[in-house]
C-alpha cells in the first residue's frame, strides 16, 4: 500500500517535473531523423553499385541497434538524474522528514520509488523502442527476430542502472550519484566494446576486460542480449570474421545464466540499498 | 468459558484498568555525530494530553532528540515510546502529526495533494471536506489548488502545520513552528496549540520564543549541550518566588521574622525574602502585619516574579541549581 502510493507519487513526480514532456519531444525528434534517414537508404549507391536487400538489411540492423542504444542511453541518464533526487535530494532538501515520519517502514518508500523508477524508465524504453522499430518497419520493411525479447532486455538494463543510481544516491550526494551512474554505464560500455575487440583479435586477456565488466555491472551484456534480439540473423555473416568487436552487432544471444545474474545482481544491490536507507539518519 | 478466555478476559481487564501508556517515553538516549556528542544521556516523559516545551541553546541537542523519538535517527544507544510502542515499530508514529524544523514539501504537488499523501501514508480515513478543514485552520483554505512550488516560507510551514494535524493525530510534534511566520501567524500557532490542548492532543512543542513556551506549555525540558539542564512543570520552575521590601531601622529581631518567611539576603536597607513553593498568599501580609508589629517602616513591598526566561538564562549560565 505504501509501495504503490509512494510508486505513484514517483510517476507523478516525472510527470510534474515536465520529464516526460522533455523525453516525448526528443523521441518524436529522433524518430522523424531517423525515419528520414532511413528512407534515404533505400537505394543508396555506393562505390560497388546499388546496395543488395542482403547489405540493406546489415545496414538497417546496425543502423537500428545504433538507434536503440541512444534511446537506452537517454533512458539511462534520464532515470539515473531521477533517482538521485529521489533519495539524496530528498534527505538533503527535508522533504523526506514528514514523509518517513508517517507510519511507513522505509524499505517500503524505497520500493515504491523503485516502481515508479521502473514503470517511468521501462515504459519510456518500451515505448520508445517499439515506435522506432514501426518506423523503420514502415520506411525499409525491416522487422527485427525477435522484438519482444530485444525491448525486455533494454528495459532489463535500465532496471539494472536505476537500481545502480538508487543505491548510489543512498550513499552519496544527489549530483554524484546520477554522475557516477552514468559514468559507470558509459565505462561497461566501452569495456565491452574493448573486450569484443580483444576477442576479435584472439587476445583472451583483453576480452576478459569485457566478460568482468558485463558481471560487474550487467548494462552492457544486457544491452548485447538486446541488439542480438534485433539485428538481422544474417548480419553477422555478411560482416565475416574478424568484425565480431564491432560495437552495434552482438555475436551471441544472452545465456539463462547471465539473465539469473542480472536478476541477482538486482537483488542484492537493492537490498544493499535498503540496507543503507534504513540505517541513514534524516 | 474455559479457564484460558477466564485468563484472557482478566488480562484484559488488567490492561484496561491500567492508566494509558505516556504519549512519549526516552530513556538514556544519546547520539553522536562524528566526535561530536550532541545528545547525552537525555530522558524524559510527555504524559497524554500534555502540552512539553523542548527549551534550550542553538546546538542543545533538540531536533536531534525529537528526530529521534520518529525514528528519523538512529540513537547509539537508549529506548524510546510513542503512545506505548518502540519507536522501532511503524506503527508508533499511526497517531503522530509532525512539522519538521526543515519543512520542505514536493513542490510538484498542490496543498490539497500534499495533504491527501500524507493521509494515505497514515491509513487514516480523513474525508475531503475534513482535509479542506484543516487547510482552513491554518489560513490556506483558497490555496488549496496551488502548487507549493510557489508558496512563500510562512505558507511552506503552514501546510507543514496542516500535514502535522491531517490525520487526526493524539501526539503533535511542532520543531520551530513559529520560525518563518509573522506575529500573526505566531499568534495562531499559539491557539492552534492551546485548542490542541483542549481537546486531550498532546504537543511536543521545540521553540525558541520563550514566551510562547511560558503561555501554552504544561511542562518545559531544558537541554544544554545534549543534556537535560532542567526539567519540570511551570509551577516547579518558575515557583521559587520572591518578594522584595524596604524597610526604615530593622533589628535583629526584624530578620530573625524575615527570616522564618524565607531564605534571606540584603542589600542596604533592601530585604529579598525567597518564598516557599507551597506559599498559600498568606506568607506575605502576615510578614507585613508582624514587621509592622515589631515599629518598622515598611516602604515598599515588591513581589518579584521569575520569568521563564530568566530561569533559562540562569540554568543555562549555571547560576543556580537545577531543580
Amino acid at each position: 500500500m505504501t509501495a504503490l502510493t509512494v510508486a505513484g507519487l514517483t510517476v507523478r513526480e516525472a510527470a510534474r517535473r515536465r520529464v516526460v514532456w522533455a523525453l516525448l519531444v526528443l523521441t518524436v525528434v529522433l524518430l522523424a531523423l531517423s525515419a528520414w534517414g532511413f528512407s534515404k537508404l533505400i537505394g543508396l549507391d555506393t562505390e560497388l553499385g546499388t546496395m543488395t536487400s542482403g547489405e540493406a538489411r546489415l545496414v538497417a540492423s546496425l543502423l537500428l541497434n545504433l538507434i536503440m542504444f541512444g534511446y537506452s542511453l537517454i533512458a539511462a541518464i534520464g532515470t539515473a538524474f531521477l533517482a538521485g533526487p529521489t533519495v539524496a535530494g530528498e534527505v538533503e532538501s527535508g522533504q523526506a522528514l514528514a514523509l518517513l515520519a508517517r507510519p511507513v517502514r522505509r524499505s517500503a518508500v524505497l520500493f515504491g520509488k523503485w516502481l515508479g523508477l521502473v514503470a517511468f524508465g521501462c515504459g519510456y524504453v518500451v515505448l520508445a523502442g517499439l515506435a522506432q522499430i514501426l518506423v523503420v518497419r514502415t520506411v525499409v520493411g525491416y522487422w527485427p527476430p525477435a522484438p519482444v525479447a530485444g525491448l525486455a532486455l533494454l528495459a532489463a538494463e535500465t532496471i539494472v542502472l536505476l537500481t545502480l543510481a538508487l543505491l548510489l544516491s543512498s550513499v552519496v550526494s544527489t549530483m554524484a550519484s546520477g554522475i557516477v551512474a552514468v559514468g559507470l554505464f558509459g565505462a561497461t560500455w566501452v569495456a565491452g566494446v574493448v573486450g569484443g575487440l580483444g576477442a576479435a583479435l584472439g587476445n583472451e586477456g583483453v576480452a576478459r576486460v569485457g566478460t568482468v565488466s558485463r558481471v560487474l555491472l550487467p548494462t552492457d551484456g544486457l544491452w548485447r542480449g538486446a541488439m542480438n534480439a534485433f539485428q538481422d540473423p544474417v548480419a553477422l555473416v555478411q560482416m565475416g570474421p574478424g568484425e565480431g568487436g564491432f560495437p552495434f552487432l552482438s555475436d551471441a544471444p544472452l545465456t539463462p545464466a547471465y539473465l539469473a545474474w542480472a536478476v541477482v545482481w538486482v537483488a542484492v544491490v537493492w537490498g544493499l540499498t535498503a540496507l543503507s536507507f534504513q540505517r541513514r539518519d534524516v | 468459558m474455559t479457564s484460558e478466555t477466564a485468563a484472557a478476559g482478566s488480562t484484559a481487564d488488567q490492561v484496561d484498568g491500567l492508566p494509558p501508556s505516556p504519549a512519549v517515553w526516552c530513556s538514556g538516549l544519546r547520539k553522536r555525530y562524528g566526535r561530536q556528542t550532541a545528545v547525552d544521556d537525555v530522558s524524559f516523559t510527555v504524559a497524554r494530553g500534555e502540552v512539553l516545551g523542548l527549551l534550550g541553546p542553538n546546538g542543545a541537542g533538540k531536533t536531534s532528540v525529537i528526530k529521534m523519538l520518529l525514528g528519523l535517527v538512529r540513537p547509539d544507544a537508549g529506548e524510546v515510546l510513542l503512545l506505548g510502542r518502540r519507536a522501532s515499530d511503524p506503527r508508533s508514529r499511526s497517531a503522530v502529526g509532525y512539522l519538521p524544523e526543515l519543512f520542505r514539501y514536493q513542490p510538484w504537488l498542490t496543498a490539497a495533494e500534499v495533504l491527501d499523501l500524507h493521509v494515505k501514508l497514515a491509513r487514516v480515513d480523513v474525508g475531503a471536506s475534513e482535509r479542506r478543514e484543516c487547510l482552513a485552520l491554518v489560513g490556506l483554505a483558497d490555496r488549496a489548488g496551488d502548487r507549493v512550488g510557489g508558496f512563500s516560507k510562512g505558507m511552506q510551514q503552514r501546510l507543514g502545520l496542516a500535514v502535522a494535524l491531517v490525520a487526526r493525530p493524539e501526539l503533535v510534534v511542532l520543531d520551530e513552528p513559529t520560525s518563518a511566520l509573522d506575529p500573526l501567524g505566531r499568534v495562531d500557532v499559539r491557539d492552534l496549540v492551546l485548542s490542541l490542548r483542549s481537546r486531550g492532543v498532546t504537543v511536543l512543542l521545540n521553540s525558541h520564543l520563550i514566551g510562547e513556551v511560558e503561555r501554552v506549555c504544561d511542562r518545559v525540558v531544558i537541554l544544554d549541550k545534549g543534556r537535560v539542564a532542567a526539567s519540570g512543570t511551570l509551577a516547579e520552575l518558575l515557583g521559587q518566588r520572591e518578594v522584595r521590601l524596604r524597610l526604615g531601622a530593622a533589628d535583629g529581631r526584624v530578620e530573625d521574622r524575615l527570616r522564618a518567611a524565607g531564605a534571606l539576603s540584603r542589600s542596604g536597607d533592601w530585604f529579598t525574602v525567597a518564598l516557599p513553593a507551597d506559599d498559600d498568599g498568606v506568607t506575605v501580609p502576615d510578614l507585613v502585619r508582624d514587621l509592622v508589629g515589631l515599629g518598622v517602616r515598611v516602604h515598599a513591598v515588591e513581589p518579584v516574579r521569575i520569568s521563564l526566561e530568566e530561569r533559562l538564562l540562569a540554568v543555562l549560565r549555571h547560576e543556580e541549581p537545577a531543580p
